[in-house]
């Protein structure tokens, strides 16, 4: 931890201070620091920058925050730790570099979890995401006891062998904040180091949110509506990948990839409000899933095709 | 004679796989090692969660010369084939070969003599190999390397390899190899958090020690060993008991280096939870372990965690954390059960209708229709009561649809008694929610209420006759749907409760339940029937007894009864123990093979009753007189069902058999006599066969 910090901005009085420590941490780590993906999505891994850019021979480093969406989740914000919004930190290298694990830790030191007194543990966690057509090897991350990330081994996405291969980690921002923070409920988290009246909580910023949201997502989104985004965005992502493809010299590329991408992010997270309406059966459920596979695949197809995707 | 040592150093390992690993290690290298020539004195494996080791010792120094002789081409042959052979033996002309003759001629012998390597050289050449093909159930490739082919794949990134041979008084040398850029060496590393530092080690004995001096334990059993007694006590030392649970130590034990055990509670409240609840949702979600009142058997407000460190505030940090963590998922538990308490099992039903249980078998709601139907036909024939049955068949599967069960699976069936219960249910209603599961294996306690009894076996039924049909039925080592368990457990319920079922009176009224028609519908109960009979083979099998009996008894046809079939194979085996058994058993086989020898021959059976008239020994009209009566008594004993009874009666066949074949010929002159004695030879064999065919009996 950076003790020049002044107290309103330690990672373990602040959120938004815990989350800058991090970007720190990882900056120094020679990563690039994103923004968050303007768009609606259920993971941080849904962002173009982990998706697309494990694919291909290219070396990548990032790191960034990303709100996730999960409609499902929502608990009006009744719930201590359910919300159908929160906030993930991404970091992606590839290669995955063979002290990745000892930069995690060090990681974990920089926003206050000293090794010398708390319990970390790397406990067997395979990840896969059906959507994604994606999986990997690697450890939910415990601390003492509480899952506080995921980390991965990325094997193949979009169908695609990743090669080489990238790792992946993803911390649950809220949920270490409160441990750090030593809070018991989420929206007691103090979101901007201050006391007193100057003090902003978790609650403020979202506890509202969490409540018309969960009654959007359950009640009233427009089903309606929503199926027929569902189908546009499948529409759309097939149509900017047909008219995508070109004919360069003797070797095949792809001029739209990540607008067409775009489109299959919507489409999941279109169908995640679908899964929240309880209006998909359990065997349509499998059958969307399976669609938004392949637009990934698709999309993961026209990437590495693209310069960025190692088609150079 | 020298020792092997190998680390394989690596990120951590999954708990679940460390055991197989470390075994397969040992299998692999020495096969290898033995398969080269070098029989070693003894081996060894361990696993930690960072590193699989493996010491092997007393490996010959060097591999035995090899002497082989080849054989050559005919003295004249042409030259080409001569060319040939000195290229493959190595010989230089064929004055180093000998002539050896024998009846096709002359022919070239080559002596090649191979000189054994040295042992550390073959090792050199084998360990690479075994680390690249190693069997680890699943595998991933890392890194910058990763992105060429014939990457090498490990369990998770694998990061340095200890490769010591030597002998214990000389400084031992370092079995040089590289894999995918990994230089073998003597370098491994302590504890991730209490001893990160590099360790140069020698061999096993010294390894072993520097480790544990670096904070880790390198043998599991030690660790287990440490984690068992260090809980038990801190439970003692506070007036609880252990609830000791042998998977989950095995677990925790492959997820520390350095085990610490520590102890936290959580607030009391929570034990108003069902305690399989709590145990469930601390074991499961947070791998402790829970402690219970030695007094009441209760579960305390306490759990007992592992830790991979000695921290260096005492733990309190990681016990407060662990204790938030416990008290949230304990949260989480209560107020599942909570709500779950809040609906009716029967309400809950209508769900099933979404739910598939097997694309060709249909929804859950058809099953438990199904189940329902068969459970309410089976109750009469086990005494149960037919209202009862039919209510517990109609709510046994509702818990699948809880939050608890939904979060903890293995609490299927128990959390349906309590909501049973809870809502008012009668007490063997509630009971066969929990019960109709039983038994699930071999030592798996056997419900005994009628009312369980009779949902328990429509649960396996239906199973059983429905993969059947479809045709998913159990091959080799697979057997994915549980289906030979399935047939166990019906197997213990009808014994077991001493029940009379026909179980193919079941099977057809489980078929007619069935949407799907098979192809071969008039032949599935009697297949599956034969299906029985080789599980109840196993069943004896395993409990020492002889499964040839089975065969025995189903030999005669009809048999469907599977308590009738059990209390016979034990009738039969107590009186074969018997000398009257052992020596009936025998004069029948001699009966039966001099039958078949002459059958033969003759070209005829020698069925049909003798004729008394054409006996001429008293040792004949003895027999016919005994099997007369003994067919009699027998068969009255086993519509009585006395088996033991029919045994008895059986065993007065013994001494006019003995005599007959003491006195008698078969094979008179006279072919009339020979027939009728033919004839009176075949009546014993079908006089015993109103117990079993004897034989289908091994002797």
């Amino acid at each position: 931890m950076d003790a020049s910090l002044p107290a309103h901005m330690r990672p373990e009085r602040s959120f938004q201070g815990f989350i800058l420590a991090l970007q720190r941490f990882w900056a120094e780590q020679g990563c690039v620091i994103l923004q968050p993906y303007d768009m609606e999505m259920g993971a941080g891994t849904f962002h173009p920058a982990t998706t697309l850019r494990a694919l291909g021979p290219k070396p990548w480093n990032a790191a960034y925050v990303q709100p996730s969406r999960r409609p499902k989740d929502g608990r009006y914000g009744e719930n201590p730790n359910r919300m159908q919004h929160y906030y993930q930190f991404q970091v992606i290298m590839k290669p995955s570099p063979p002290n990745l694990q000892e930069l995690y830790l060090k990681s974990l030191a920089a926003i206050g979890i000293d090794s010398a007194v708390h319990d970390i543990r790397f406990v067997e966690d395979d990840w896969e995401s059906p959507t994604l057509g994606a999986w990997g090897l690697g450890w939910e991350c415990w601390c003492d006891g509480m899952e506080v990330s995921q980390f991965t081994y990325f094997q193949q996405v979009a169908g695609f062998e990743c090669a080489p291969v990238a790792g992946e980690l993803t911390y649950g921002l809220e949920r270490l904040a409160m441990y750090v923070q030593g809070v018991d409920r989420v929206y007691d988290l103090n979101f901007n180091g201050r006391d007193g009246d100057a003090k902003v909580t978790y609650g403020d910023v979202f506890l509202q949110a969490e409540q018309e949201y969960s009654r959007h997502n359950f009640e009233y989104a427009d089903t309606a509506m929503l199926f027929e985004q569902f189908k546009m965005a499948e529409a759309a992502c097939k149509k900017y990948l047909d008219a995508g493809w070109r004919e360069g010299g003797n070797k095949k590329q792809h001029l739209m990839a990540l607008p067409a991408y775009d489109q299959c992010i919507k489409a999941s997270h279109v169908f995640n409000l679908l899964d929240a309406r309880g209006v998909i059966s359990v065997t349509e459920r499998q059958s969307y899933i399976l669609r938004v596979r392949e637009l990934a695949k698709a999309c993961g197809e026209a990437w590495i095709h693209t310069e960025a995707g190692g088609a150079a | 004679m020298p020792d092997l040592l190998l680390e394989l150093f690596s990120e951590e390992i999954p708990a679940r796989m460390q055991a197989k690993a470390a075994d397969d290690l040992r299998r692999l290298v020495t096969d290898k090692l033995v398969a080269e020539g070098l029989v070693y004195e003894g081996a060894k494996a361990f696993a930690t969660p960072r590193r699989l080791a493996l010491t092997v010792h007393g490996i010959p120094a060097r591999q035995p010369d090899l002497k082989t002789e080849r054989r050559g081409p005919k003295v004249g042959a042409p030259d080409a084939a001569v060319q040939g052979f000195l290229k493959a033996t190595g010989l230089k002309s064929l004055d180093e070969a000998k002539i050896q003759r024998d009846p096709k001629g002359d022919f070239y012998i080559g002596l090649i003599e191979k000189p054994g390597r040295d042992a550390i050289d073959v090792l050199a050449e084998i360990l690479p190999v075994i680390i690249r093909t190693f069997p680890w159930p699943k595998s991933m490739r890392w890194g910058a390397r990763s992105g060429k082919p014939g990457a090498l794949n490990w369990v998770r990134p694998l990061h340095a390899i200890t490769a010591t041979f030597g002998l214990e008084t000389e400084e031992p040398d370092v079995v040089k190899f590289e894999v995918d850029g990994i230089e073998s060496g003597q370098t491994t590393y302590g504890h991730r958090f209490l001893a990160p530092a590099a360790i140069s080690v020698r061999r096993f004995e010294d390894y072993e020690a520097k480790l544990l001096d670096a904070k880790v334990v390198l043998d599991p059993e030690r660790r287990k060993d440490a984690i068992l007694t260090d809980a038990k006590q801190l439970a003692f030392a506070q007036g609880f008991e252990l609830v000791e649970d042998q998977n989950l130590l095995d677990e925790v034990a492959g997820l520390v280096e350095w085990p610490v055990v520590l102890m936290g509670s959580f607030e009391p409240e929570f034990l108003t939870t069902p305690g399989e609840v709590v145990r469930a949702t601390i074991r499961n979600n947070q791998k402790c372990f829970v402690v219970r009142d030695p007094k009441t058997g209760k579960l305390a407000n306490k759990f007992i965690l592992v830790a991979n460190i000695e921290a260096t505030d005492g733990g309190n940090t990681i016990v407060a954390g662990n204790e938030r963590v416990i008290r949230a998922r304990l949260s989480d538990a209560k107020f599942f059960y909570e709500t779950d308490l809040k609906t009716k099992l029967e309400e809950r039903l209508p769900k099933f209708e979404q739910i598939v249980f097997h694309e060709k078998l249909g929804t859950q709601a058809e099953r438990i229709r199904r189940i329902e139907r068969l459970a309410t036909d089976i109750a009469p024939e086990v005494g149960a009561d037919v209202a009862k049955t039919k209510r517990a068949a109609h709510l046994a599967k509702a818990d699948l649809l809880t939050e608890v069960v939904g979060e903890f699976p293995e609490v299927q069936g128990l959390m349906g008694k309590y909501y049973a219960l809870a809502q008012g249910e009668d007490a063997s209603v509630a009971a066969a929610c929990e019960e109709h599961y039983k038994p699930q294996g071999p030592t798996d306690r056997v419900p005994t209420d009628p009312v369980s009894v009779a949902v328990a076996l429509a649960d396996k039924i239906d199973t059983l006759v429905g993969f059947w049909a479809i045709d998913e039925k159990p091959t080799g080592s697979k057997d994915p749907y549980a289906l030979r368990r399935a047939a166990l457990g019906v197997i213990r319920l009808i014994a077991e409760n001493a029940l009379r079922l026909s179980l193919m009176k079941v099977a057809a009224s489980a078929l007619a339940g069935l949407s799907v028609t098979p192809a071969d519908a008039s032949k599935l109960p009697s297949d599956l029937l034969a299906f029985f009979a080789d599980r109840l083979k196993v069943q004896l099998r395993e409990q020492g007894a002889r499964h040839d009996l089975v065969d025995a008894v189903f030999a005669l046809g009809g048999q469907d009864d599977l308590l009738m079939i059990v209390r016979r194979v034990e009738a039969l085996g107590k009186f074969l123990e018997s000398d009257d058994g052992k020596n009936l058993l025998a004069g029948t086989k001699r009966a039966s093979n001099i039958l078949a020898i002459e059958e033969k021959k003759d070209k005829r059976t020698f069925d049909g009753a003798p004729d008394a008239a054409l006996y001429g020994l008293a040792e004949e009209k003895a027999l016919a007189k005994a099997i007369g009566e003994v067919k009699t008594e027998a068969s009255a004993a086993v519509v009585k069902e006395d088996f033991a009874a029919a045994m008895s009666a059986m065993a007065k066949l013994r001494p006019p058999v003995d005599a007959f074949f003491d006195k008698v010929r078969v094979n008179d002159d006279d072919a009339k006599v020979r027939e009728n004695r033919l004839k009176l030879l075949n009546e014993i064999r079908s006089a015993t066969r109103a117990v079993a065919d004897f034989s289908k009996i091994q002797d």
